[in-house]
């Protein structure tokens, strides 16, 4: 289905989650729109990662609606998981690299699966072009452990981005990196987010990288959406819950 | 395990007269319990820890949310996959296990006395039955996949981080084991409900 940009490609309603009596999500409203880049912000087990593991179908919520492309992601079945979780990416905070694998194998890992009649250099020409994106085209022998903190996450970006997704999710992307791989990192998402047209939600405390990269800061609070806005909005605010994220 | 075994039952043989029946003794052990059990039970040690290992630690640096979250199922990728060569390696490795410990046997009996290669291995042959070899190998197809849906059980339901993956490792093998003793026992009772004692 084509949507316009102003469209909303995923749409939160109600969403509760609870892990034994603990309520992590308390009702959280969110409508995103093509295009976008979210940052959705808030303490350490705010419920951040929890949202988007209930949005690509890792954890089932308790009740309330995820409509992606205007299909609820709670009612489907595992087989249409996994085509609606081709049109979305992950980046994990840990980065999640088959460590067993040579990189150019992570790479190809998801592109054999999914598009099975593709042919050998056809991949090749997928998997080179996704590392020389990340600036990595050298570590295509490489294995994971031979990488640093930066490149791995770079790695797990390129192949995130392989299939295509319209839809980005990132697990703090910056968490653990120092601020200049940081920086390399938030310019990444940029210049992918531009060249592939794609909606972003980055989970992300780190301030810099809410600044660079979103065009909304939604700021997730007692697991409901306490509010949102542009990042100057809401840097700009009095109210105390938000000015703590900015001191 | 042939070569002690054959040590062990030498005394009490001797005892009784009969040494001369030591080759067929100790091959009727090796081929009907002692090699299939022996053998599942290192291969537990070995491959079930492994498995419970990798996959744990696979499951704790989200590899495999990474993999379902990329639309590829877990189970047919990583379960499916290690139960099968699990199944099918296990009575292999098992022929393998009873023919050495079948020669070490043979080097056990001539310690003390000298018997030829070809007599000793004609008297084991000899006494074993088509119903001494096939229930024996048939079980450890069952072995082999209780070790393989332990570790792939244990190491899937990993947590608490690297504590998690060793306590993973750590109980697949002590589950696989239990549970290999317990086939064993089911093993011996079907076969001689059967007939096949």
């Amino acid at each position: 289905m084509e949507l316009s940009k102003a469209e909303n490609i995923i749409v939160i309603k109600d969403l509760i989650k609870t892990f034994g009596d603990k309520t992590i999500l308390d009702g959280f409203n969110l409508n995103i729109q093509k295009e976008t880049n979210v940052v959705i912000l808030g303490k350490s087990g705010s419920g951040k990662s929890v949202l988007i593991k209930c949005i690509i179908g890792l954890l089932q919520p308790d009740s309330g609606s995820i409509l992606v492309f205007n299909e609820d992601i709670t009612q489907m079945n595992e087989d249409e998981l996994d085509q609606a979780r081709s049109k979305i990416g992950f980046l994990f905070q840990s980065n999640a690299l088959y460590d067993s694998m040579t990189i150019r194998e992570n790479l190809e890992f998801p592109l054999l699966r999914h598009w099975v009649d593709i042919d050998r250099a056809e991949v090749d020409r997928l998997v080179s072009e996704a590392l020389e994106n990340v600036d990595l085209l050298h570590t295509l022998e490489m294995m994971p452990s031979e990488l640093s903190g930066g490149m791995l996450k770079r790695v797990a970006l390129a192949r995130t981005m392989i299939l295509r997704p319209e839809i980005i999710l990132y697990d703090e992307p910056t968490t653990g990196l120092d601020p200049v791989t940081s920086r390399e990192i938030e310019n990444l998402i940029i210049k992918l987010q531009k060249k592939n047209h794609t909606s972003s939600i980055i989970i992300s405390h780190d301030m810099n990288c809410v600044k660079n990269t979103s065009d909304l800061v939604v700021l997730l609070l007692d697991g409901k959406c306490y509010t949102q806005g542009t990042y100057e909005e809401l840097k700009q605010s009095t109210d105390k819950n938000i000015k703590q994220f900015f001191e | 395990m042939g070569l002690v075994l054959t040590m062990q039952l030498r005394p009490s043989l001797v005892d009784y007269g009969v040494e001369s029946q030591l080759p067929v003794m100790v091959g009727l052990a090796i081929v009907r319990e002692i090699g299939p059990v022996i053998t599942a039970l290192i291969f537990a040690g070995k491959i079930g820890s492994s498995i419970g290992a990798e996959l744990g630690s696979m499951k704790v640096t989200e590899q495999i949310d990474a993999m379902t979250v990329s639309g590829i199922k877990p189970f047919k990728y990583l379960v499916a996959t290690r139960v099968l060569a699990t199944t099918l390696m296990l009575p292999l490795l098992t022929i393998l296990g009873d023919a050495i410990s079948l020669f070490g046997a043979y080097l056990g009996v001539n310690i003390r006395s000298v018997t030829s290669f070809s007599l000793f291995f004609l008297q084991v042959f000899k006494s074993l039955n088509f119903s001494d070899v096939l229930p024996a190998i048939t079980k450890t197809l069952f072995f082999g996949f209780a070790v393989g849906i332990v570790g792939c059980y244990k190491g899937f339901n990993s947590s608490k981080g690297t504590q998690g993956v060793g306590i993973s490792a750590n109980s697949a093998v002590v589950l696989s084991s239990v549970l290999i003793f317990i086939i064993d026992l089911l093993a011996v009772q079907i076969t001689e409900l059967l007939g096949l004692n």
